[in-house]
């Protein structure tokens, strides 16, 4: 280590920050973990310790699994995440690529138009959503939650996008119509593996206020049909009673796909494979 | 096989003109320069010539045919990038052979043509290697392999030394040049350097602010410049440029290059005090600045000892001396 760039006291006083601040944005989700293992009793006698065989207990995971179609919730979920994101992205770049590559006219006000979904929030809208649902014969069915959270997710995806396919190598494109590439494939083989980091970037962007997402279930998907996990958890909130052990047994569980999605993403946004394309 | 005709090509974009009406004739074989300051829009005529970018007007003819409306794969020509612009994700050999097989060609002629260009290039031992696993150089070397197992009608170059360090811009300046001889292909080459476009071409044409200057071979425009565009932009150091006036001349400009001067402590035609000297080896470059004359460089063979601030006297070559009109055109 150099010491003329760091010193002892600097490393100290970054390093209490950084810890400070993991420990506050971890405390909530470990309180829940740790308080999921334990006794209805244990939870609410001592609710910052953690399970000791005393309080250790399953009983939140067994109501979880035992009771209510929790299966199928998470199904539910992962299918309307992942078919989501994948039309997010897969449109969200191709619009991207078209608004950054080709000259038309309009194209500025193209873009603005295509990210001023960012400004405007999706709620605003859902009656008429609800609506449109009804008349189109689409409630209680997955394919309105994907289709409305691709709306939703489109606006910022164009955005990012639009701006990192402008740092693509004209060149290279080029390069593949003289060879004689396909604008699909140029687009498919050239410039998304080139984006893929930020394609990434955009996906956990996405990808977790979709999963998380309570309002539109309830409204245009509510049927237990349809259910997704975070509607489902919300069968342990009572108005008089509610099953503490099943709810934060069902929030545990419902940590977990999202955290392996990230975990994919985040690889690929440290991989920096594409260097040496050009230059 | 290879003649290309630009008839009255002009490009806007929006409101900007960036090609004036160009017009131009390369005929089979010739390797021709296109040479001009940053924004004269000689890579904008590639483009066109190319077919990634579309005229506004006028027609390109290759071959006789007019492929104005042709997309860039069906016009026969290949294109060597600034940037080599190879497929990060293929191999060496799938980079070179990519264009062939979107054209349909048979897998054993593909081999048999990669064979010749990568023994051409020496490329054989990188063949299986990805480009970003080779040099500088090795990737610019690939990408003009790439352009050679197509067999283009034209090869077209895009300024394909600026990004290379200064050694290897020599050698593969002369690669470029031999691949010509071996070929006997029609080229057409962009660049901003003027040393690249002297020491390649068999005609050079001149570009500024979208408009042709000149078009001739290296030692004409060097020796006959049309105007004082050309006759500045071509041989280094720059010419000299005198106002007339000053000098009791009728020409709005009086030229002379650095070479055509000849300095003496004693006497000579513009006596001048010594602001810097330039020790080269090969020759001397002096800057003067003079009582007539204002600053001038003077290119001397050899080496030649001048401290600042000495007094000598320079004297213009009279038969190598050009007279500019007002409009910038020479006066003969």
């Amino acid at each position: 280590m150099s010491t003329a760039t760091r010193s002892l006291p600097r490393t100290i006083g970054a390093h209490a920050i950084l810890l400070t601040y993991t420990a506050i944005a971890l405390f909530p989700v470990i309180l829940v973990i740790m308080n999921s293992f334990k006794s209805r009793a244990g939870i609410f006698g001592a609710p910052l310790t953690p399970p000791t065989p005393g309080t250790f207990d399953l009983i939140g995971y067994a109501t979880v699994i035992g009771q209510g179609d929790f299966i199928h919730y998470f199904q539910n979920s992962l299918v309307v995440t992942v078919a989501s994101l994948f039309f997010v992205l897969l449109f969200g770049a191709m619009a991207a690529f078209a608004l950054s590559e080709y000259r038309f006219r309009g194209n500025s006000l193209m873009g603005l138009y295509l990210a001023l979904g960012i400004m405007i929030p999706i709620r605003l809208g859902t009656v008429a959503i609800l609506q449109l649902m009804v008349a189109s014969g689409l409630v209680n069915t997955l394919t309105a939650l994907i289709l409305v959270y691709t709306a939703q997710g489109l606006p910022l995806a164009v955005f990012i996008l639009s701006e990192f396919m402008k740092q693509v190598s004209d060149d290279l494109k080029n390069a593949g119509r003289i060879d004689g590439l396909s604008e699909y494939t140029i687009f498919f083989r050239l410039v998304l593996p080139l984006v893929r980091p930020s394609m990434a970037t955009v996906a956990v962007f996405t990808m977790i206020p979709i999963w998380n997402d309570l309002w539109f279930p309830l409204i245009l998907a509510p049927s237990e049909e349809t259910k997704t996990v975070t509607l489902g958890a919300q069968l342990f909130l009572g108005q008089f009673v509610t099953n503490w052990n099943a709810i934060l047994a069902a929030l545990s569980l419902a940590i977990m796909p999202v955290l392996i999605l990230y975990v994919i993403f985040s690889r690929q946004l440290i991989r920096g494979i594409t260097s040496g394309a050009v230059k | 096989m290879g003649s290309l005709n630009i008839e009255n090509v002009k490009k806007a974009f929006g409101p900007v003109e960036v090609l004036k009406g160009i017009n131009l004739e390369v005929t089979d074989g010739e390797f021709v320069v296109f040479v001009g300051p940053s924004g004269c829009g000689k890579s904008t005529l590639l483009r066109v010539i190319a077919g990634l970018e579309d005229s506004t007007s006028g027609r390109v003819v290759i071959d006789g045919a007019d492929v104005s409306a042709t997309p860039p794969a069906k016009r026969g020509i290949a294109m060597v990038f600034q940037t080599y612009a190879l497929y990060p994700h293929l191999t060496v050999k799938n980079n070179m052979g990519l264009g062939l097989k979107q054209a349909g060609t048979p897998a054993a002629e593909i081999d048999r043509r990669i064979g010749i260009a990568s023994s051409m290039l020496s490329l054989e031992p990188y063949l299986e290697r990805r480009p970003a696993e080779l040099s500088g150089g090795q990737r610019q070397r690939v990408a003009i392999g790439r352009a050679v197992v197509r067999e283009p009608k034209l090869f077209l170059f895009d300024e394909p030394l600026s990004n290379l360090d200064a050694a290897l811009r020599v050698n593969t300046r002369l690669e470029i040049a031999q691949l010509h001889r071996r070929l006997k292909a029609t080229m057409i080459y962009v660049t901003h350097d003027q040393v690249e476009a002297m020491t390649l071409a068999d005609k050079i044409v001149v570009l500024n602010a979208g408009k042709i200057e000149q078009i001739g071979g290296p030692m004409e425009l060097y020796n006959s410049p049309a105007n004082e565009f050309v006759a500045g932009f071509i041989g280094s150091p720059k010419m000299n440029f005198v106002d007339g006036a000053r000098l009791g001349e009728t020409a709005k400009t009086i030229g002379v290059r650095p070479e055509h001067l000849t300095v003496d402590a004693k006497s000579g035609a513009w006596k001048g005090t010594v602001v810097h000297a330039e020790h080269l080896g090969a020759d001397t470059n002096l800057y003067l600045d003079c009582e007539k004359a204002g600053l001038i460089t003077v290119r001397i063979f050899g080496v030649y000892n001048a401290e600042p601030g000495a007094t000598l006297y320079a004297t213009p070559d009279p038969a190598k001396t050009y007279r500019f009109g007002a409009d910038g055109r020479v006066l003969k």
